[in-house]
């Protein structure tokens, strides 16, 4: 007997059960309490003040809210500096204490997916260096790449099920003087952000009612150790990750959705560097065009700085081929940031953006030449050298827009 | 040829690289399938295809994760070895494939044959990561692989005529970033101790992931190891 549509639409419009209990996965906390129990490693705990969030299959994963260790990533710092700049803003707005540390690598794992010129014991060491860091200065890690997030649980659910890679890794950290640490749980910025989002709404003070965004979930986030993902009943029914998109919601911003959302970005590690026709087709062709067809939004937002990057700067060429292209990109942190008044250039820094975000701005009411003007002395200062930077004295006081 | 019973062989490719020995093939095939995540990645194959509907690089190459899961599976040494020597390098490495029924990882099988490409230093390997071992420099050096000061418009001449103002302003606009561990960085993503990069460089070498760059050009890591080992004797 055929199945109708209209059943498998029945079957769907059911609320989703989401318990813990029958989850189809191992719980990979009770295996990293084990293994502590038994000495092999120090399990980071997540400080007090934190909140709960439910998981793909309900169960509870804590969120730190502050006395955090931030985990910067590769392409936010190189490419993007507003994402990075824009998550320290919103922390600093709300007196939440965090560490922006310089005794930190990255996870490595661009080199990695891109070319292999590594193995699992180099991966796994890198890791467990850099949260032995977080654990010596007593803050609790938040990570701010998708992919270093995504491959930090790969390599997590590598060192339980693996005890010679586990004891390959001591014997590395031994040498440094470190233990081996695996935090409780591997915390992205963007569940930082989801569960902040409230307190955001509460501080907004640019009305962002009028604008439509889509959504692009990264891959890294949701796709590696799947289970791991915030999902809430509330947002799509619970079948799509709630990060993000409850964060622009909350904002007052209309998402809207499109048919290519589980696409990836495009990026490709390689690709993105070498093989760009991949890359540049990809995110034009599967994820901006098709966004501009089925809903011609006025941005689209994402949480992971590869997916930025390839989503920006692919629209140029397109653009030259005449392909309906054109939508500005932005991270959650950013747009978060914008609503409460962050300075477009000095904390958003939309100058590092290559897809004219100008007619958005404009659409807020941002006056953003204005701003630009402010920039711009702020740039001859430092050339003239009478400033030796921007600081967060110069940056942290909301722009009260006119 | 036509099908006959006796070379009815249903699954098995044929011999498309001879200048390469069925032994050798079989023993790259056999360093992939030793290595202790293999088990976690295949499980066997449906050939349902999902794998295939969500993969970008199916999209756009002549590129089939479906293909890697079953051959890995039958075991179908020659195929395997197409794959090790040309396919793997098309995966985007993002892991919509992780969607597959049967809890495969094609993407992961991808990753592990890489590592296995690169360990033996194979031609085609060493020819693919030709143009990227300024990252691998980059990287290996510094501790993470984009730097600002790599936004050069000789190098992305299609991301638009604004690479060309990244670059002009970049030591200005690096000094306009309130994040202080930014601020004014431009060769690296960030400012890193030095403790931090002689810990790194320690890991390069007791993993033996130099000995796998000096597998695949031998010229980087003459120049790696040179640094590496001058600042580790005076750290
Ligand atoms: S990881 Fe590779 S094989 Fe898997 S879907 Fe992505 S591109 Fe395809
Ligand atoms: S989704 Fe899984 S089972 Fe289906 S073809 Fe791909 S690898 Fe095979």
């Amino acid at each position: 007997m055929t199945t109708t549509v209209e059943e498998i639409l029945e079957r769907k419009s059911h609320a989703v059960t989401r318990d813990a209990e029958v989850a189809p996965t191992h719980d990979i906390r009770e295996a990293l309490f084990e293994l502590e129990a038994k000495g092999e490693i120090v399990v980071q705990r997540v400080p007090e003040n934190h909140v709960e969030v439910t998981t793909k299959y309900g169960r509870t994963k804590k969120i730190p809210i502050d006395h955090t260790w931030h985990h910067k990533s590769c392409g936010q710092c190189g490419h993007i500096p507003g994402y990075t700049s824009s998550i320290y803003w919103l922390h600093r707005q709300f007196n939440l204490d965090y560490l922006d540390p310089t005794d930190q690598t990255s996870c490595t794992g661009w080199n990695y997916y891109a070319s292999a010129t590594s193995n699992a014991a180099a991966q796994a060491a890198v890791m467990s260096r850099n949260f032995a860091a977080a654990y010596e200065t007593g803050y609790f890690p938040t990570i701010h790449c998708g992919t270093s997030y995504g491959h930090y649980k790969e390599i997590r659910e590598q060192l339980v099920h693996h005890k010679e890679l586990r004891d390959e890794v001591r014997r590395i950290l031994d040498k440094m003087g470190k233990p081996l640490v695996i935090p409780e749980e591997l915390v992205h910025y963007s569940e930082w952000v989801h569960v902040m989002r409230k307190k955001f709404a509460e501080k907004q003070t640019v009305d962002m009612s009028m604008i439509r965004a889509t959504v692009h979930p990264a891959c890294h986030y949701y796709k590696i150790v799947a289970e791991d993902a915030i999902y809430d009943p509330e947002i799509y029914g619970g079948q799509r990750t709630a990060t993000v998109t409850a964060t622009l919601e909350s904002l007052g911003i209309d998402v809207a959705d499109y048919s290519t959302w589980f696409d990836c970005c495009g990026f490709g590690f390689r690709h993105v560097l070498v093989q760009r026709d991949f890359t540049r087709s990809f995110s034009t062709l599967r994820k901006i065009e098709v966004m501009k067809n089925e809903v011609n939004p006025d941005l689209t937002v994402t949480h992971d700085t590869g997916c930025v990057t390839t989503l920006d700067k692919s629209q140029f060429s397109a653009k030259a081929h005449d392909r309906n292209v054109g939508i500005p990109v932005l991270s959650d942190a950013q747009v978060a940031a914008l609503a409460m008044g962050a300075h477009p250039f000095r904390v958003v820094q939309f100058h590092w953006h290559s897809t004219d975000w100008r007619p958005f701005l404009d659409k807020l009411g941002i006056n953003w030449q204005k701003y630009w003007d402010e920039f711009q002395n702020d740039l001859e200062l430092i050339r003239a050298g009478q400033k030796s930077g921007i600081t967060w004295e110069d940056a942290d006081k909301p722009v009260v827009y006119a | 040829m036509p099908t006959t019973q006796e070379n009815w062989n249903p699954g098995k490719s044929d011999n498309r690289h001879p200048e390469v020995s069925y032994e050798e093939k079989e023993r790259l095939f056999l360093e992939v399938k030793n290595d202790p995540r293999y088990e976690d990645f295949l499980y066997g194959c449906y050939e349902c295809g999902i794998c295939v509907s969500t993969c970008p690089s199916a999209r756009f190459y002549d590129y089939s994760p479906r293909v890697i899961a079953q051959a890995m599976a039958r075991e179908d040494i020659e195929r395997v070895y197409d794959i090790i020597s040309e396919d793997i390098w098309n995966c985007a490495q993002c892991f919509s494939c992780l969607r597959c029924p049967r809890g495969n990882n094609p993407g992961g099988l991808v990753t592990l044959l890489r590592e296995v490409a690169v360990k033996n230093g194979l031609q085609e390997t060493k020819d693919v990561l030709q143009g990227y071992s300024r990252v691998i420099y980059k990287v290996m050096l510094k501790g993470n692989q984009v730097s600002p000061d790599m936004l050069q418009p000789d190098f992305f001449p299609d991301w638009g005529p604004w690479v060309g103002e990244f670059s002009k302003n970049m030591p200005v606009w690096r000094k306009a970033i309130p994040v202080d561990t930014l601020r004014g960085v431009t060769d690296a993503a960030w400012k890193t101790d030095r403790k931090t990069l002689l810990e790194l460089y320690t890991i390069w070498f007791e993993t033996g992931n130099m000995d796998i760059i000096k597998e695949i050009d031998e010229g980087l890591f003459d120049l790696l190891a040179d640094v590496m080992q001058e600042e580790l004797e005076e750290g």
